[in-house]
């Protein structure tokens, strides 16, 4: 059987990113994969030598606008660190509140996406209507539905009060009633079990070698979760990290609708736990030294690494991003699928091209 | 007008290109077609191919690579088109205006119709800019 070399993107209806796959078939079979990469590269890490080390707080909640809070909580986490900030518990409870409210609608966005790459539109519909319910939690208690834009090195800009507190209650109660109506669409349903399960198998062993991170790692059976190591408000929140073990399309999607059904947990977790009124600690001095700070994001494990000399510009600012992680697995998933099959396997690592280059 | 330059207004078919953006802007540019927002109840639909396109909606910076790729996809679209660029990166570069690579907004590499603030900018503003630039589509189309 003569090979044929299909273009995938960087313009294409299913992915809204630019990314281009050279997909190699035989047949209906696809047998390489040759991902090309640089169409979303800005090259921000370099604005840190042009932007002080508070104004980067904007630059990295754009790396990715869907997970903006939570790049910025890592960020912040790490110059408060260096300076060796204490940030106020209700400041600490606050994050973890609006980390979890990211993860809830960035997952309810890739489960739509997701949905939508097999064909199945009601439910990608029905996700997002969902979804517009924590974007209207994000405008009403922040002032924006994407990039919320509230950490400050040492605290949060924002607070809530009672009333806030009770309506995010209340419309966490209508969410979780209103997902709960679609779980058996999700993970019974046949037409959803036919294109997925047994689709793109990542076994445990080969996602712990080729270094899979977040949904990825934890749909093959691996529970690693960035969360055990208790930052933000995570240190008394009562948490487990979920794991499905089959390691396919399947198991990915199952893990990311139980997380979102475990964040309006942790978030009503963390406003039990508000107190106190102190939303930010007095900052003195620049931020000297080197410093590691990781996070769970939406698609796994994020790290910075802060380097800065005394100065209000850091020297260097290098951030890993769970979604590159994942552009290897992918590559070793894709050999051996239907070319029908390959949106959805796509899809499945939760591509987010602009975190990928930056 | 004929029929199918009274269509064209009255049910524009858009495509979306992400340009370098953050991502932002296309989840509010995707958050237009479903239920709460729900475009599709004005006539605009959303395809994947920019040669059934009448209106390009970009999001993002332009780099040195995609700037290739969005004149690419311009150019295959029928005339008359209309751009719109979306976002504060799509209209100026944004807060990467001065990174490494990027060239600046969409109007650096092709002729941009409207503009749309905000970052990110939001569904309702996004649907605001399509009306608007129907209006200039509707002067091009009287003319011709």
């Amino acid at each position: 059987m003569a090979r044929t070399v299909i273009p995938f993107g960087p313009q294409h209806p299913v992915l809204p990113e630019p990314i281009h796959l050279s997909l190699v078939v035989e047949d209906e079979k696809v047998v390489e994969a040759l991902p090309t990469l640089g169409y979303v590269h800005r090259g921000l890490e370099l604005l840190a030598c042009k932007r002080d080390y508070n104004q980067m707080i904007q630059i990295v909640e754009r790396v990715c606008g869907i997970c903006s809070m939570i790049h910025s909580l890592c960020y912040c986490q790490g110059i408060e660190e260096m300076m060796g900030l204490e940030v106020p518990r209700r400041a600490r409870m606050l994050r973890t509140v609006w980390s979890e409210l990211h993860r809830m609608h960035s997952h309810l966005l890739w489960l739509g996406l997701f949905a939508d790459s097999f064909g199945f539109e009601a439910l990608f519909m029905q996700l997002w209507k969902i979804r517009e319910r924590i974007m209207d939690l994000n405008e009403a208690t922040t002032g924006n539905r994407v990039i919320v834009s509230v950490n400050v090195v040492g605290g949060v800009r924002a607070d809530l009060d009672e009333g806030q507190i009770r309506w995010i209650k209340d419309t966490l109660v209508e969410v979780e009633a209103d997902l709960k109506k679609l779980q058996s669409t999700i993970m019974n349903d046949s037409t959803v079990c036919r294109r997925t399960k047994g689709i793109g198998v990542l076994t445990k062993q080969a996602a712990y070698e080729l270094g899979a991170a977040g949904p990825m790692l934890r749909g093959s059976g691996v529970a690693q979760d960035m969360r055990q190591l208790k930052y933000a408000g995570f240190d008394e929140i009562a948490f487990e990290p979920i794991s499905e073990p089959d390691g396919d399309c399947w198991a990915r999607s199952t893990v990311r609708w139980r997380e979102t059904l475990q964040s309006i947990d942790l978030v009503r977790q963390a406003l039990d736990r508000l107190d106190g009124t102190d939303l930010t600690v007095k900052v003195k001095g620049k931020p000297e030294g080197e410093v590691i700070t990781r996070v769970e994001q939406p698609r796994g494990e994020c790290l910075y690494y802060i380097k800065g000399n005394g100065d209000k510009f850091l020297e260097r600012v290098r951030i890993r991003t769970p979604t590159f992680a994942n552009i290897p697995p992918l590559a070793a998933i894709l050999p051996g699928l239907d070319f029908a099959d390959v949106p959805v396997v796509v899809l499945s690592i939760d591509p987010c091209i602009s975190c990928t280059e930056r | 007008m004929s029929f199918l330059k009274t269509s064209q207004i009255k049910s524009p078919w858009l495509m979306h290109f992400d340009c370098g953006s953050c991502n932002g802007c296309d989840i509010e540019t995707l958050a237009c077609l479903t239920p709460v927002y729900d475009v599709e109840r004005f006539g605009i639909i959303n395809v994947g191919n920019p040669r059934h396109a009448d209106v390009l909606v970009v999001t993002g910076t332009v780099n040195p690579r995609n700037a290739e790729i969005l004149k690419n996809i311009y150019s295959q679209m029928p005339d008359p088109k209309l751009v719109i660029a979306v976002g504060a990166c799509g209209c100026s570069g944004g807060v990467f205006r001065e990174a490494p690579n990027v060239l600046g907004g969409v109007d650096k590499v092709i002729p941009v119709d409207v503009y749309v603030p905000g970052c990110p900018a939001k569904p309702e503003a996004i649907m605001d800019a399509v009306v608007t630039g129907l209006g200039k589509l509707k002067g091009i189309l009287e003319a011709s």
